[in-house]
């Protein structure tokens, strides 16, 4: 009989010694409407377990596309090496030598340098007459010498007082 | 590894690691979480998937130490309680009430057992893996899962007959 069997079944079940091809038997009779009156108490668990084995995950699965990561790596790579390519075309080829100097830049350049010459030949008057503001350090210092002495002086007829 | 190549690795059991994360964390929106959180940790360790001999389990594993975790961590504090509705369009409207309410009362007596039993009645009695594959997950031995599993069972219905015979509804 079939009852007899499920019966059977439910005490291995409960036991925790059913095979999963047992326990679909026993799943498929508690989904059916009628079951007997002194098993119903089985009804709802294995209503339950069916019903909750139909649930499912929605939510999307957020991956990142780790493809663009690497793909703005190397446009940033890219990016610096016009960047890169562009300062040197613009600003890289400015030192030229002597020879390759058209007729007016050579003169300018030699005006300048006259200039620059003229300047440092006025710096090194300025320098002389600053000579004779160290000597007249030098004799400040004598002065400072002479002043000690004074202060001597002073200390020897503090003593006379003194007496 | 591409996209789609490991979505087709993760598709079949992302149903079941979500129910695992819902029995044990109780709420929708965190099990939603925590799903989604195991399955980007998989992503990014795709290069390591082929090394696992059975990247399923592997993941039920992950997602039964991650839940854990969760439930331990402050975080877990504020759980919401949700229940989702049930639908069973086969009965009629009065016997749905019926069953609606004693099968919502099964859900809430498994949230009553200790984790561990959660755990392997959900492997068992709802994704219906061999006690081998559970013995893998968990890493306990065959025996001491029936036990477990027949201890949770039993509770299971003791606690159904006594809300049946109360009419306690």
């Amino acid at each position: 009989m079939v009852l007899d069997k499920i019966e059977k079944l439910l005490e291995k079940y409960d036991n925790g010694e059913t095979t999963l091809q047992e326990e679909q038997q026993l799943k498929d009779y508690f989904s059916q409407e009628v079951v007997a009156p002194h098993l119903e108490v089985y009804k709802p668990m294995f209503v339950y377990f069916l019903q909750t084995q139909k649930e499912q995950f929605t939510k999307t699965i957020p991956l990142q596309p780790k493809k663009t990561y690497t793909l703005y790596k190397w446009l940033s790579v890219a990016a610096i090496a016009v960047l890169m390519f562009a300062v040197y075309i613009q600003f890289g080829d400015q030192a030229k030598s002597m020879d390759e100097l058209s007729q007016d830049e050579l003169l300018a350049y030699n005006q300048t340098v006259e200039a620059f010459n003229l300047l440092a030949s006025k710096f090194n008057k300025g320098t002389e007459s600053m000579d004779a503001l160290t000597l007249m350090s030098t004799s400040l210092e004598k002065g400072t010498e002479n002043l000690s002495y004074l202060g001597e002086f002073s200390n020897t007829q503090n003593k006379i007082f003194k007496n | 590894m591409t996209q789609a190549e490991f979505l087709d690795i993760v598709m079949p059991f992302k149903d079941k690691v979500f129910r695992l994360a819902k029995r044990l964390l109780v709420s929708q929106e965190e099990a939603e979480d925590a799903t989604q959180e195991i399955l980007i940790k998989l992503w990014r360790n795709k290069q390591k998937i082929q090394e696992y001999n059975n990247v399923e389990a592997f993941s039920m594993t992950m997602t039964k130490n991650f839940c854990l975790d969760r439930l331990k961590s402050k975080h877990a504090q504020n759980l919401k309680i949700v229940h989702s509705n049930y639908q069973d369009k086969n009965v009629s409207l009065q016997k749905q009430v019926e069953l609606n309410d004693s099968v919502d009362w099964v859900s809430k007596i498994m949230e009553e057992l200790p984790e561990q039993q959660k755990i392997i009645l959900q492997l068992r009695d709802i994704e219906q893996y061999e006690f081998s594959e559970i013995s893998k997950m968990l890493d306990i031995n065959e025996t001491a899962i029936r036990v477990s599993l027949s201890r949770a069972r039993k509770t299971l219905r003791e606690k159904l007959t006594k809300t049946h015979s109360y009419g306690v509804r």
